[in-house]
């Protein structure tokens, strides 16, 4: 198996060829090492799941990389059967987005540069999915995160764009910040970070409580919470979300890949990677199952009324990412694990059909000056539509199979896992919903935008259908690996994943789980149908609801003001304390007062005692050797020498 | 390690011979002059790779030794040598030097011979700071500094160049004389200025509190920790490109030295008692220092207030008297030394071509000049602690070696990472993304000769971001040393508490 090193080296490779090389040498034909590097970590990736399929799994290390007393830690390479799943995950939508990309991209003056990132964040990913210990993956954690925010803010030139950049990278510092003392914390109660020898011995633990602020709280809830703090910003979770909508700002094959189908989605693989860690502790699951609700259930509500196509897409990429962690939270990592895969392909489609569709309006995203586009561009409409089936569960599609099993298994595991379903399924209504809102107003309808958009409609070249249309393939077949027993499958993909995540706890008779799967498939057809009667049939209706339920809809238009509200608490009074407080007062009058007061005293005393006019510092170096005199025999008299 | 000649001896007289020679040359020959320095630098750094390729990794003891009777009525000796605490520091001293040479080429347009003369002045002495084992020797290299650097800044600087002289000066030498003091009362007590002797001595407790606030003035001030750090953006956006670069690189790691070479192994019982003080303090430089960047609308003084919160670090890790921190602190002086100093060549670079220090006077630059961009990134990027690079290795092990010794102090330490993210990509942001700023529109790009220097420090950035264990390699048995020496050292810790409760 030793050929696993080439899935992250090569798009090392291709990352330093392109940065190094590309600028002189190939400006336009970057995209050669990058698609080259990427389709054969996707080959070797693929060889891999057939070893791991096989019963191999393998955990080496490559070298020592921190050694500081007792602190050891290598980098080293872990690969099971979740690493596998991720690993085909993230090179084939990698691969299929850099194809998309040489036609979404080819007349910018920076594809070079474009091509590198990918490359750089391709590496990147795989390094934190193939790791073997918490501080590798905190390397690729971070290293993503660069990336991410270098793609955001792709075309610099917009400060739009740079501002959000910068903010995705801040708001993940947040979540890192605990990540980080997370991992300090594992080493220090375990003296490694190494998976397995963390896994097995974390149980020691069990009856250790440390006290903060008066509250005992066990060891590894606090762990298991610090972990997630790193895993609620990087997955764009409440209240760390608010980088993800903004991040659309960045080229849209970039937010299908980085933004939609693999980088969010490494939060839910740290909490199923760490599930030893957190089946521990039934504090920090509950913790993580409502966060993932309340999320699914929060970013779904916003996506109701935005009018930006892609912000909807990214609202309901936060709202799915919401139930993989619901899914985790109830013990059921299988299922998210699961649902990860599938959403993967499903939404990156969604983002790639949007990509086609700004690429036809000359780069219009407000879906109420679009419509009709179904006629001009069908390819990209089919897929869209196939996607937009998939995510609002409609049987036999990917995302049903994913988010059926991940609402039974909540509502079987009981307690917190009822109020978490709970909200999943009125999730899942509204995702139906708004989903098809926009494939209705996009595509349905009479075409509302300017007569000149209208003249260039078109549908997009082979380079980005092609990539549509294998992505629908995805999107259709994906979730069959995994079909429920209850509709006569063997659940392959839960059975797979096991030896890594165990099973869920939880009963349920088979008359829940078919009210479960028929309340979901019941809930996204009703999403549907209401989205085809308020945007074809009865369009003023909407127009009315806005209006009569003006408070809520203004709430939700504004996203709950969390932008305002972190900007209110965070933002401006760093800048105030920096520039008012320490600058004007601390720094400038009292230490600086202090410091300017001593010598001009000094001075002032010099020349009045001494009569002395020379230059300044043989006063000052005078009398400092007075008082240095004067000062050893102080010492001398109280030390007693 | 033995060489067979006197290595250490090589490194402090070649530049001083370098100057020397310079000040025999005629001025008009400007050419020349800047040929003669950098061939003397890089000479010294020449011959100070041994000290890399041949130092003996598995022994506490001191290294390359040399030993000579110089004042022997009062047993003052000219006594150098290295260990794992200082060999790094020797060796950075040496590239900085080429660096700072190659940035001042065409940048320094009067007094060029007086200017290199200083500049290599300085490196003799710091050298000589980092190698001395005798107190007196030490205090004669310390002081030699001084006056050098003085001049740079006040001679080449710029508007505000005679105040912020003056202070820099004024600061480091109320420091310095209190630590005269420190140097001649242990004298007193002991007879000695050996500084290897000196560390294995058992020094009553009052004395040892009394020598370590002597101590602590001069190398406080050097570091600087706050409150005594308001020299240091003055000294800084003052200095000529190659001034802040030695500034940021080497002299302030001085005081951090300072602490490690004389206060923890001379006064264990001492250094232990003030721990909460050291990390208390050094926690409020990491998160003032952060959050006064926010404030900066100058680009030199926004680096040269991170700087307080990056030494902040350093002293925490080196207060956390454990392994992981100590290490981590002498590691993340190398890497502070490596990225600060080359994201002040970074802005002599664009300050040469704008004249202007001001942020808002920027703006698009990465379009105008792409690959100056890509190297300021890289050290932004290593500013911040991103994992890979050089920055990460020491902040982890800082914070970890921090939240071992006390979690407070920890888990505040690691705030800064996030507040150094808020300061650094903003100044990114400002400077180089955006609509290009007419006023740097016609910039020409970087030349071979700038690009290199950057180039040297960005290699380093990589390699101990990605093989730290090159460098950690180097402080392990000298560290494991040092704290055994601290821990372990003298009576317990109940006496030195019991003396602080008893009116300190």
């Amino acid at each position: 198996m030793n050929y696993y090193l080439l899935i992250p080296f090569l798009p090392l490779a291709a990352f330093l060829i392109n940065i190094l090389l590309g600028r002189k040498l190939f400006r336009h034909q970057a995209h050669w090492p990058s698609t080259l590097a990427v389709l054969g970590s996707l080959v070797v990736s693929v060889l891999v799941l057939i070893d791991v399929l096989n019963g191999q799994t393998l955990n080496r290390d490559l070298y020592s990389w921190i050694i500081s007393g007792k602190f050891r830690v290598s980098v080293g390479f872990l690969i099971d059967q979740l690493t596998a799943v991720m690993l085909i995950v993230v090179t084939s939508v990698s691969f299929l987005v850099h194809v998309y990309s040489i036609g979404y991209m080819h007349d910018d003056p920076g594809y070079y540069r474009f091509y590198s990132y990918l490359s750089l964040f391709t590496f990147s990913m795989l390094m934190l999915v193939m790791s073997n210990n918490f501080l590798q993956l905190y390397f690729g954690w971070e290293a993503v995160g660069l990336c991410s925010y270098l793609l955001i803010g792709f075309w610099y030139q917009k400060k739009s764009a740079s501002d959000a950049g910068k903010k995705a990278f801040i708001v993940n510092r947040f979540g890192d910040f605990g990540f980080g003392l997370g991992v300090i914390l594992i080493f220090l109660t375990l003296g490694t970070l190494h998976y397995s020898p963390v896994f097995e011995t974390i149980g020691t633990l069990s009856e250790k409580t440390v006290s903060i602020f008066g509250l005992e709280m066990n060891i590894i809830t606090i762990i298991a919470l610090l972990l997630f703090c790193g895993a609620v910003g990087k997955s764009a979770q409440l209240p760390l979300h608010v980088w993800l909508p903004d991040a659309m700002e960045g080229p849209t094959p970039v937010s299908a890949l980085i933004h939609a189908a693999t980088m969010v989605t490494a939060g839910v693989f740290l909490v199923a990677r760490a599930n030893p860690i957190f089946s521990l502790s039934p504090t920090a699951m509950s913790v993580v199952a409502v966060v993932g609700g309340l999320t699914a259930l929060f970013a779904a509500t916003i996506a109701l009324v935005q009018n930006d196509i892609k912000r909807v897409i990214a609202y309901s990429t936060v709202s799915q990412l919401g139930y993989m962690f619901l899914a985790c939270g109830v013990g059921a990592y299988g299922a998210g694990i699961f649902h990860l895969y599938t959403h993967a392909y499903f939404k990156a489609l969604l983002f790639l059909c949007a990509g086609s569709v700004m690429h036809a309006m000359g780069g219009e995203l407000d879906c109420q000056k679009m419509g009709g586009l179904r006629k001009y561009m069908p390819v990209t409409y089919w897929t869209m539509l196939i996607a937009s089936l998939s995510i609002s569960g409609i049987p036999g599609l990917a995302g049903f199979f994913s988010k059926d099993e991940i609402l039974f298994r909540a509502y079987a595991a009981g307690g917190v896992g009822k109020f978490v379903w709970l909200l999943g399924t009125i999730a899942a209504l509204l995702t139906a919903f708004y989903s098809f809102r926009l494939i209705f107003l996009t595509f349905h309808g009479e075409f509302r935008g300017t007569e000149e958009q209208k003249h260039h409609l078109h549908e997009s070249p082979k380079a980005m259908t092609i990539p549509l249309l294998l992505l629908a393939i995805g999107a259709v077949g994906a979730g069959w690996v995994g079909i429920p027993p209850l509709l006569g499958g063997g659940e392959h993909f839960a059975e797979y994943i096991a030896p890594v995540v165990g099973h869920p706890a939880g009963e349920a008779t088979h008359a829940e789980e078919w009210m479960t799967m028929g309340l979901s498939v019941l809930v996204g057809l009703a999403g549907i149908l209401t989205a085809w009667i308020f945007y074809l049939r009865k369009r003023e209706i909407p127009v009315r609801l806005a209006e009569k339920f003006q408070p809520i809809y203004r709430v939700l238009w504004n996203k709950y003001y969390f932008d305002e509200l972190y900007d209110f608490i965070i933002v401006r009074p760093s800048l105030f304390v920096a520039r008012n407080i320490i600058m004007g007062f601390t720094d400038g009058a009292i230490i600086e007062g202090i410091v300017n007061g001593v010598p001009a005293f000094i001075g002032w005393l010099g020349s009045h005692v001494r009569k002395v006019q020379s230059g300044l510092l043989q006063h000052y170096a005078t009398f400092m050797a007075l008082g240095l005199f004067l000062l050893i025999a102080i010492v001398m008299i109280v030390t007693g020498v | 390690m033995n060489l067979g000649y006197p290595v250490l001896t090589s490194l402090i007289f070649t530049p001083v011979i370098g100057a020397l020679i310079l000040l025999f040359v005629n001025r008009k020959h400007e050419n020349f002059i800047r040929f003669i320095s950098l061939g003397v630098s890089l000479l010294t750094f020449l011959l100070s790779l041994p000290l890399f390729t041949h130092f003996d990794r598995t022994t506490h003891l001191m290294q390359f030794v040399e030993r000579k009777d110089w004042i022997s009525e009062w047993g003052i000796q000219y006594y150098l040598g290295v260990d794992g605490i200082s060999v790094l520091f020797v060796l950075l001293s040496t590239l900085i030097t080429i660096l700072c040479i190659l940035i001042s080429w065409g940048s320094i347009k009067t007094k060029l011979k007086e200017f290199f003369i200083s500049i290599l002045l300085i490196e003799g002495a710091m050298i000589g700071v980092f190698c001395s084992l005798d107190f007196f020797l030490f205090y004669i290299f310390w002081e030699a500094m001084l006056i050098p650097m003085y001049l740079i800044i006040g001679v080449w600087g710029g508007p505000k160049r005679v105040y912020a002289a003056i202070k820099f000066f004024l600061y480091t030498l109320v420091g310095s004389v209190l630590m005269l003091v420190g140097i001649i009362v242990l004298y007193m007590k002991s007879g000695t200025f050996n500084i290897v002797k000196l560390s294995q001595l058992t020094l009553p407790i009052s004395l040892q509190f009394w020598l370590f606030w002597a101590f602590f003035a001069a190398f406080a001030v050097k570091v600087p920790m706050f409150p005594v750090h308001t020299w240091l953006p003055d000294a800084h956006t003052e200095a000529p490109t190659a001034g802040s670069v030695i500034l940021a690189a080497i002299l302030i790691k001085m005081g951090a030295y300072g602490f490690l070479r004389f206060s923890l192994p001379i006064l264990p019982d001492a250094s232990r008692a003030m721990t909460p003080f050291m990390l208390g303090l050094s926690v409020v430089a990491i998160i003032y220092g952060g959050i006064v960047c926010l404030g900066q609308t100058d680009l030199k003084r926004l680096i040269a207030y991170s700087s307080v919160s990056h030494m902040g670090f350093v002293t925490l890790g080196i207060f956390a008297l454990n392994t992981q921190g100590v290490e981590g602190g002498i590691l993340q002086m190398i890497n502070h030394g490596i990225v600060t100093g080359a994201l002040f060549l970074c802005v002599g670079i664009v300050y040469e071509r704008t004249h202007s220090r001001e942020i808002a006077d920027y703006g698009g630059l990465a379009t105008v000049m792409p690959v100056y961009a890509g190297f300021f990134l890289l050290f932004t990027l290593a500013s911040v602690g991103l994992p890979g690079l050089n920055g990460f290795v020491g902040e982890f092990l800082i914070i970890l070696g921090g939240f071992k010794a006390k979690v407070l102090a920890g888990v505040l330490a690691a705030t800064g990472i996030i507040i150094g993210a808020g300061y650094m990509l903003w100044l990114y942001q400002r400077v180089f993304f955006n609509e290009v700023n007419e006023k740097i529109a016609s910039l020409h790009p970087m030349e071979l000769r700038e690009a290199a220097t950057l180039l040297v420090l960005a290699i380093f950035v990589l390699w101990i971001g990605i093989f730290p264990n090159t460098f950690l390699g180097f402080m392990h048995v000298s560290v494991s040393h040092l704290l055994e020496r601290v821990h372990y050292g003298l009576s317990d810790t109940m006496v030195a508490a019991k003396h602080i409760t008893g009116g300190f």
